[in-house]
């Protein structure tokens, strides 16, 4: 399953808590994609999920937001 | 195997007292609080910085190999910020309870997580207030974690925990750090390996920072009571701020960061943007008469590239969306009254 999550207008480390929090409710395999304004928000949400076994799939950048796919790891 | 739990700042003292910890074979995981008041985070967002972005609380997690665990205690916080049991430190810092309500917290995820005991970087004597030795056991008492928690950095100054009576470590490996000399720190990182660590050189909390306190001050005084909201405290991070009336006050961006972030607060407040040259966007806290909207202008028109022009064009926009647009002459430097600047 894919979920979105809108982490826009927050600053960190409310964004990595937002991803924190989602995930919890998620299983092993899923996909929760997210959008931030938040300039450190990528490099914070990188560090979380290899910290937490989860998987960043892919990122861009459009204008003043970041694009985020993470695939939910075992932990 | 047993578990301990980390409270993790994101500075070298919680970091290395992870590895004392982890060398002796002890399951670790880190947790960090978030107040609203922390530096590091926001500032780096919202101002424009070539500065890389970082955690500095997740990178070190990383590089200890941990799992963190980042905590919102944003609403719970207000109690201890508006009503410290042991009062303030040089500013509005409550430190004393600050560390007490935050091993408090963490006792309760170490319960809620089946987790052994807590870990913190304390080291005696090197920060005023909560670090003091006659404070340790305060901190100990009122958080309710007792026994439980383990400072490894300063352990063998302290009476022996739980911890270490019933074996779970080795005190004997442990240490006896003191004082406001870093150089025991710096050489236990050296024998770490550790080749990078975060030295934040005014603090992690804007409550110890005087510029920073000053308009949380005023923000009291001229709302008639002692209280905050969140947006309250991160605005207060954004800007100048001026005063040039006891019913409203003017937040100016200082940078194409701080204009971006407070355009995200434009439906709260109202707010005046220079059109006809270039200029920062300004937010107005308070009420504010019509008549005083022209004089608010004249004032934001001074911080725009066309200070010393006759006329500057800006729009007002209001919380209604609609937009006045109004042509003034930009107050002179003599008129900026210094007195306005709240945090001097």
């Amino acid at each position: 399953m894919t979920y979105q999550l809108d982490a826009r207008r927050l600053l960190c480390p409310l964004p990595v808590i937002k991803v924190q929090e989602y995930i919890k409710t998620l299983n092993s395999g899923d996909i929760l994609e997210i959008v931030c304004t938040d300039k450190g928000s990528l490099s914070d949400i990188s560090a979380w999920c290899r910290i937490h076994g989860h998987y960043l799939l892919s990122s861009s950048t459009q204008y003043r937001e970041i694009f985020m796919a993470i695939q939910i790891g075992m932990s | 195997m047993k578990k301990a739990v980390a409270l993790i700042s994101g500075g070298l003292d919680s970091m290395l007292a992870v590895r004392v910890i982890q060398e002796q074979g002890i399951y670790v995981e880190g947790i960090n609080f978030y107040t609203g008041f922390c530096i590091e985070g926001h500032t780096q967002a919202i101002r424009n910085s070539a500065k890389p972005k970082r955690n500095n609380a997740l990178w070190v997690a990383e590089q200890l190999g941990i799992k963190l665990h980042i905590i919102d205690i944003i609403q719970e916080y207000k109690q201890i910020v508006l009503n410290p049991k042991h009062g303030y430190g040089a500013h509005l810092n409550p430190c004393l309870d600050c560390k007490i309500f935050m091993v408090s917290k963490a006792k309760q995820w170490m319960e809620q997580h089946q987790f052994d005991f807590i870990i913190t970087g304390e080291v005696i004597g090197q920060r005023p207030k909560f670090q003091l030795k006659k404070n340790m056991p305060v901190v100990a008492h009122e958080s309710k974690a007792d026994d439980i928690l383990l400072r490894p950095l300063c352990a063998k100054l302290l009476a022996p925990t739980l911890v270490e009576r019933e074996g779970w470590v080795d005190r004997e490996k442990l240490h006896g750090f003191s004082g406001r000399s870093r150089g025991p720190q710096f050489d236990l990182a050296q024998k770490f390996d550790f080749q990078e660590y975060a030295q934040p050189a005014g603090g992690c909390c804007f409550l110890t920072n005087g510029h920073y306190t000053q308009k949380l001050k005023d923000l009291w005084k001229h709302r008639g009571k002692k209280d905050y909201e969140f947006d309250d405290i991160i605005l207060l991070k954004v800007g100048r701020h001026l005063r040039p009336h006891a019913n409203f006050k003017l937040i100016i961006g200082r940078d194409e960061g701080e204009n971006h972030f407070l355009e995200t607060y434009q439906h709260q407040y109202i707010s005046i943007k220079p059109i006809s040259h270039l200029g920062p966007l300004s937010l107005i806290d308070g009420k504010i008469s019509a008549e005083h909207i022209y004089y608010a202008a004249q004032i934001a028109a001074r911080f725009t590239d066309a200070k010393s022009n006759d006329r500057v064009t800006l729009e007002i926009h209001s919380l209604s969306g609609s937009v006045q647009t109004v042509k003034v002459s930009p107050f002179t430097a003599d008129q900026i009254l210094k007195e306005w600047y709240i945090s001097g």
